[in-house]
C-alpha cells in the first residue's frame, strides 16, 4: 500500500505583473511519478532549483498540482475536504529550527500541535512525553528551547510533528544549518522513528552521507526524476550523480578514484567498513 | 601581523541573570595573506569571535590590533576598519535589497564616498571576481539561483576592497556543485589578490580541502590553532567537542589498524588515493 503516490505531477510558478498579466511561467516540476510505500525511508537529492522542495510542499497540500495527481494515504490533495486529514497524515520539518519553535518551554512547544487538533489534555501530555522520548529529548522537557543546540532544537521540532501522530514525515533539508554532531543527532533520530515507530520518511538533503541509510534514493534535476534506486545503485554511478551538481560520499569517491587507477574494487562502496574489507581482500 | 587578539574576553548581558562568558582569554595572530579555517560546534563562540574582528562587538577586556593599531583607541576610526575587514554573514543573500544585481553590489562602494566612476569600476571587478557574468547585471537579484544570490552578496563586500574577508558559513544550504563553485572562487581570489581569508564552517571536508591553518573554538576558548593536518590528526579530541575529521581521515586510520602501512594525517581524497596506491604497489 502506498503512503504517497504522485502521478504525472507538474507544477508551474506563474508570475504576474501589477495588472495581473502573466509575466513568466516557470515549470518547477514536470512529469514526476513517484510511489512511496508505507514504512519506507526515501531520500530525495537534487541541486538548488531542481524542484525537490516544490515536490515536498505538494505532499501536505501547501501547493496543489498544476497537472497530475498527488495522493497521500489514498487521499487526493486537490480535494479541499481532505486538507486537514492530509496535514495530519504528513508532517513537515523545515531547514531552520528557529522558525519552527514557538513556545518558551520545550514540552509546551511539542504540545502545541495536538492541542490545536482538539485532543483532550490528558492525551496531549501522554503524546508529548512519548514524542520527546522518541527523539531523545525527554530530559529537556521543562527547558527553554532557546538554550538548546541546533540539533536539539531540530529534534524538538520533530517531536512537535510526532505528537500529531503523522503516518509520514517530510523533512526538507533538516540538517543544513547544523554542526556535524547536530546532523548526526537528527539523522539517527529520523532513522529510529522510521525503524521503531514505522513512520514513513521522505528526507530531502544536500548531504550525501545522510542518504546512505535510505531504502531508496530519488534524484531530481530540472523538475524531473532522473535517477531512482538503492543508495548503492545510485552511488555506483559517480559521474552521472556529479553531472546533476551533486556529489558522492568521500569513501565512495575514493574507491571510485582507485578503481580508475586500476584497482579492482566493488562498485558503490558506502561505508568505511566496506572500504577496509574490500581493500583487505584485494591485498591478500 | 595583520590582526592581533590580546587576551580578549567577552561577556554577554554582564551583571544580569543571563550573564554568559562567550569568549574567554583569546590570544590570536592572523598574518597578511593567510587562508584560515575557523571551526567549532554551534554556540562555541565562532560568530562572536569574528564580530570582534571588524569592531561590531567590543571586547569586555583585552586589546585588538589591526595593522599595528589598537582598534579600541579613542582616535581609531572604526568606520575605516569596517571597510578593511569585510564580514559576510550567514545567508548573506537575505540582505540583498536593490532592484538590480549591479546596483546592489554598487551600494557599498558608493557609500564609501568614492566618486561614481571608481565605485562602478569596483563593482565591475567584484562581480567578475565572483563569476557573475554581465548578462545578469541588470537582473533583479531575487531572480537568481541560491548560489548566484550568495555570490552577488559576497561581491557586495568585495567591492569595498577589504584587506581581510571573513565568511560565516558561505556554503550552508547550497548544493554540492554550488558549494564547490563558491569555495573554488574564494580560493582563486585568495591566490590572485593575496587577501587574508577567514572561513567559518561546519564542513570539515571544506576546510580540509582549502585552508592551511585551523582555529578550533570550544565553549568560548580557542583550544587548537595548528596546521590543518595536525588538527585533524587529533580527531578524537575533535569528537569530544562535537566536531569530526573528514571521512578520509577515518578511512586511513581504519586501514592503519588493519595493518596497512599508510600515513594517517590525510585529509583529502586525492592524498588518500596516492597513499593507498603507494602502499599497494610495494
Amino acid at each position: 500500500m502506498e503512503m504517497i503516490k504522485v502521478e504525472d505531477l507538474a507544477f508551474e510558478y506563474i508570475r504576474r505583473d501589477e495588472d495581473g498579466n502573466v509575466e513568466s511561467i516557470n515549470r518547477a516540476i514536470d512529469g514526476v511519478t513517484i510511489d512511496v510505500k508505507k514504512g519506507d525511508f526515501v531520500a530525495i537529492l537534487g541541486a538548488n532549483g531542481s524542484g525537490k522542495s516544490t515536490l515536498a510542499k505538494h505532499i501536505n497540500a501547501i501547493l496543489y498540482p498544476t497537472e497530475g495527481i498527488v495522493w497521500v494515504n489514498g487521499m487526493d490533495t486537490k480535494d479541499d475536504k481532505n486538507l486537514w486529514d492530509i496535514r495530519q497524515t504528513a508532517g513537515m520539518v523545515f531547514q531552520n529550527p528557529d522558525n519552527q519553535i514557538i513556545a518558551t518551554v520545550v514540552e509546551e512547544d511539542v504540545g502545541f500541535g495536538p492541542e490545536n487538533l482538539g485532543i483532550p489534555s490528558k492525551e496531549i501530555w501522554e503524546r508529548v512525553e512519548k514524542s520527546l522520548e522518541a527523539v531523545g529529548m525527554l530530559e529537556y522537557r521543562t527547558h527553554s528551547p532557546n538554550k538548546l543546540s541546533g540539533g536539539q532544537k531540530q529534534r524538538v521540532a520533530i517531536a512537535g510533528i510526532m505528537a500529531m501522530k503523522p503516518a509520514c514525515i517530510v523533512l526538507d533539508e533538516p540538517t543544513a544549518m547544523l554542526d556535524p554532531d547536530g546532523r548526526k543527532e537528527v539523522i539517527s533520530t529520523v532513522r529510529t522513528l522510521n525503524k521503531k515507530e514505522k513512520v514513513t520518511v521522505l528526507l530531502i538533503t544536500h548531504h550525501m552521507d545522510e542518504v546512505i541509510y535510505a531504502d531508496r534514493v530519488i534524484v531530481m534535476n530540472e523538475g524531473h526524476v532522473v535517477m531512482q534506486g538503492t543508495p548503492k545503485e545510485i552511488f555506483s554511478r559517480v559521474d552521472e550523480v556529479k553531472s546533476y551538481r551533486l556529489d558522492v560520499p568521500q569513501v565512495t569517491e575514493l574507491a571510485y578514484e582507485l578503481t580508475k587507477a586500476g584497482l579492482n574494487l566493488p562498485e558503490g562502496i558506502l561505508s568505511v567498513e566496506e572500504f577496509v574489507t574490500a581493500l583487505n581482500q584485494l591485498s591478500r | 601581523m595583520q590582526i592581533i587578539f590580546d587576551k580578549i574576553n567577552y561577556v554577554y548581558s554582564s551583571g544580569t541573570a543571563f550573564e554568559r562568558h562567550a569568549i574567554k582569554d583569546i590570544n590570536l595572530t592572523i598574518h597578511k595573506g593567510e587562508f584560515v579555517g575557523l571551526i567549532g560546534h554551534t554556540g562555541s563562540g565562532k560568530s562572536t569571535l569574528i564580530q570582534h574582528m571588524n569592531g561590531l562587538i567590543k571586547a569586555t577586556s583585552g586589546h585588538i590590533y589591526f595593522n599595528g593599531l589598537d582598534i579600541y583607541d579613542q582616535d581609531y576610526k572604526l568606520r575605516e576598519l569596517r571597510s578593511k575587514v569585510g564580514l559576510v554573514f550567514q545567508y548573506p543573500e537575505h540582505q540583498l535589497f536593490e532592484t538590480s544585481v549591479f546596483k546592489d553590489v554598487n551600494y557599498g562602494p558608493k557609500n564609501l564616498g568614492l566618486d561614481k566612476l571608481e565605485a562602478e569600476v569596483r563593482t565591475y571587478e567584484a562581480l567578475k571576481m565572483v563569476g557573475i557574468g554581465e548578462e545578469l547585471w541588470d537582473a533583479s537579484p531575487f531572480e537568481l539561483s541560491g548560489g548566484q544570490k550568495r555570490r552577488v552578496a559576497i561581491a557586495g563586500i568585495l567591492a569595498m576592497k577589504p584587506e581581510v574577508l571573513i565568511l560565516d558559513e558561505p556554503t550552508a544550504g547550497l548544493d554540492p556543485r554550488g558549494r564547490d563553485d563558491i569555495l573554488e572562487q574564494i580560493s582563486v581570489l585568495h591566490k590572485e589578490s593575496g587577501m587574508t581569508i577567514i572561513l567559518v564552517t561546519h564542513s570539515m571536508e571544506d576546510v580540509a580541502n582549502y585552508v592551511d591553518r585551523i582555529l578550533v573554538m570550544n565553549q568560548g576558548s580557542l583550544v587548537m590553532d595548528e596546521p590543518t593536518k595536525t588538527v585533524f590528526s587529533r580527531y578524537k579530541e575533535l569528537e569530544q567537542m562535537h566536531l569530526a575529521a573528514p571521512q578520509v581521515t577515518y578511512i586511513m586510520n581504519a586501514l592503519k589498524q588493519e595493518g596497512f602501512h599508510v600515513a594517517t594525517d590525510i585529509t583529502t581524497v586525492n592524498e588518500a588515493k596516492l597513499e593507498i596506491l603507494k602502499e599497494l604497489k610495494k
